[in-house]
């Protein structure tokens, strides 16, 4: 643990709503997420209400953004959700277990992976379910690929919208490439539902791992264009550096989770500080920076994606030397039989049936897991009367806790710089929306 | 464990899964969680979410594959058991999951219980994070959580009728119109 950390995880003691939330914060002190134009410019005809999105191209999907400007600074801005709310946690409580497990990859559409992981690792820690150790090192390594991916499509989409046109498509380049890895994985580009409770759906295929390699000796090259492109533009530095302001103990206080709350200087990240699958077992940096502003997310997530290709590495050479393990749980009753088993054996044939109709049943109990999704603090909280369908679940979006920010951050900005801020925070509306 | 039975309105502890839950009395849960951020260290708010527990092992769940002690496979009798979950205390829980940032990355779940229309204290005093968390749980569950300055819907329109995530909440059951009168 870095002395940071230990100064920064220090409990503060803050006063009730009203006041500022504490001395030197710029959380706004009546709501948090809400910042109100000041009382002596309300009696001033000079604001004006401008009504952002929820269809607007630089808003990332459906968020609205009601913004009180004064000439062209932010004095007032209150953020819209809920445009995309499609019910998700409703829905999963119909579905049987095994069938929910296509829900949440579709909450965060650009890190699915990591969501998929947290809802299966929720199912396995209620059912005690061992994973063999192939089904880990290959979880570990599709989750790092999808970090990356959805880095890239941070850095494309921030980029382009503050006019680095070409940076949008070096990087949907190497994401074309990720996906390219998915689908011969799983055979789907995108929400691939390849995680199983028990391990992964099926064996990783044949050519796969030359691939990947390729991939992984690309990626540094990649990552060197895209800082030749952006880090010395001066256009990008003089965008993002000191815009977006979010000090360390005002992201702790907002929840702040991910590249976010490391940009401000919070050394912290569940990967190495609550490790989950094999993250104790590889070598990473956790980086951060402390400047708090969108330039400082934006390093963040670069270097992140250059340890992210480390640790795919790393994957890559322990599952080489797994050849032939298992990659599912033996479970029979949680586990659907080896699909040859069904022309032989009576027992596997009931198996099926009986997981593929009824679905498997989970001992009743609550549970919380969290994993460090590429936007934060990704969590899965779930509650089991024993039946096969869960009687609740609940998913902690670090995009829903990101665009708390958003009135902290863009206090006295100016309007063409709250692309910029919105952009860094990285939420994906399907995240926060559910 | 010695810790958190110091907690204010404290009323019991349990630890499952390796996650520990305290269960506070509704009163007292903005002291709580005053007391858990200040004297036990946690200071991150990472989540609020209310359940609804109305039917609850009203139906019986039969086919429960487990034991107390967990499964065991070459046990036969350890599967098909019947067995109801253990009733709950009261039909609605709200509970806070809250993360301490230092070695070890330790968890707490505080947890309230409450009927239906009873209120909570907002917590959104001690931490700000909980404004949209409240309000998702009200605007879902319909828990009202008292002291929020600005308790409005969230992720559903602001003129919807009730609130979906609760049992009771028919399923397609959003009103349609047949006649042009309103």
């Amino acid at each position: 643990m870095s002395a940071t950390l230990s100064h920064v995880g220090r409990a503060r003691r803050w006063p009730f709503v009203g006041e500022p939330v504490y001395e030197g914060s710029r959380i706004p002190p009546r709501v948090p997420t809400v910042l109100d134009v000041p009382a002596e410019l309300t009696e001033s005809d000079d604001i004006l209400q401008v009504n952002f999105g929820p269809n607007h191209p630089s808003t990332h999907g459906v968020l609205r953004l009601i913004v009180d400007l004064d000439g062209e600074t932010v004095v007032g801005i209150s953020a819209v959700v809920g445009y995309l709310h499609t019910g998700f946690e409703k829905n999963m409580e119909q579905k049987t277990w095994w069938k929910g497990i296509t829900y949440p990859e579709r909450i965060d559409y650009v890190g699915y992976q990591n969501n998929e992981l947290v809802f299966v690792l929720a199912i396995e820690k209620m059912l005690a379910l061992e994973v063999p150790e192939k089904a880990t090192w290959m979880r570990m390594l599709l989750c790092e690929l999808n970090r990356i991916h959805s880095h890239l499509v941070y850095l494309g989409t921030s980029a382009l919208e503050l006019g680095a046109i070409s940076m949008f498509w070096y990087c949907f380049r190497e994401r074309e490439t990720i996906l390219d890895l998915f689908e011969l994985v799983a055979g789907q580009r995108m929400h691939t539902r390849y995680f199983q409770a028990g391990g992964i759906a099926e064996d990783i295929p044949m050519g796969f791992y030359p691939e990947a390699r390729k991939f992984v000796d690309r990626m540094p090259v990649a990552l060197n264009d895209y800082l030749t492109l952006l880090d010395r533009n001066k256009i990008w530095l003089e965008r993002t550096q000191g815009v977006g302001l979010l000090s360390a103990d005002d992201a702790i206080a907002l929840g702040q989770t991910g590249p976010v709350l490391r940009a401000s200087g919070v050394d912290w990240d569940l990967r190495r500080d609550s490790p989950y699958l094999a993250y104790e077992q590889v070598d990473f940096r956790v980086p951060v920076y402390t400047g708090g502003d969108v330039y400082d997310r934006y390093r963040v997530r670069m270097d992140e994606m250059a340890e992210s290709t480390q640790i795919v590495r790393q994957c890559l050479d322990k599952l080489e030397r797994m050849e032939g393990e298992p990659w599912i749980s033996d479970d029979r009753k949680v586990v659907l039989p080896p699909r040859e088993e069904l022309h032989t054996s009576m027992e596997s044939l009931i198996h099926h049936f009986k997981i593929v109709t009824e679905g498997y049943r989970v001992p009743a109990g609550e549970v919380y897991v969290a994993v460090e999704s590429p936007r934060g603090e990704s969590g899965c909280y779930v509650v089991s009367d024993g039946g096969p369908r869960p009687w609740r679940v609940h998913f902690r979006a670090p995009s829903f806790a990101a665009l708390q920010a958003t009135a902290t951050c863009s206090q006295g900005t100016l309007i063409a710089d709250l692309i910029a801020i919105v952009g860094s925070l990285d939420a994906v509306m399907g995240d926060t929306d559910r | 464990m010695n810790d958190f039975a110091q907690i204010p309105g404290y009323v019991s502890a349990k630890d499952e899964h390796g996650e520990t839950t305290v269960v506070v009395d509704r009163a007292h849960v903005r002291e709580a969680c005053t007391y858990a951020r200040d004297e036990l260290g946690f200071a991150m708010l990472i989540d609020v979410v209310a359940t609804d527990y109305l039917d609850w092992s009203a139906k019986g769940v039969s086919g429960y594959i487990g034991t107390a002690t967990g499964r065991d496979l070459n046990m036969p009798m350890t599967q098909g058991l019947q067995a109801s979950p253990d009733a709950k205390p009261s039909r609605f829980s709200v509970s806070y999951h809250l993360l301490a940032l230092r070695q070890g990355a330790p968890r707490l779940r505080l947890q309230t219980w409450l009927e239906d229309g009873q209120p909570v204290d907002s917590v959104i005093s001690v931490w700000p994070a909980a404004d949209w968390f409240e309000r998702e749980q009200y605007d879902l569950m319909g828990i009202r959580f008292d002291g929020h300055p600005n308790l409005a819907r969230l992720l559903m329109e602001e003129d919807w009728e009730g609130h979906p995530l609760r049992k009771d909440y028919p399923i397609g059951g959003e009103p349609v119109r047949f006649s042009p009168e309103e």
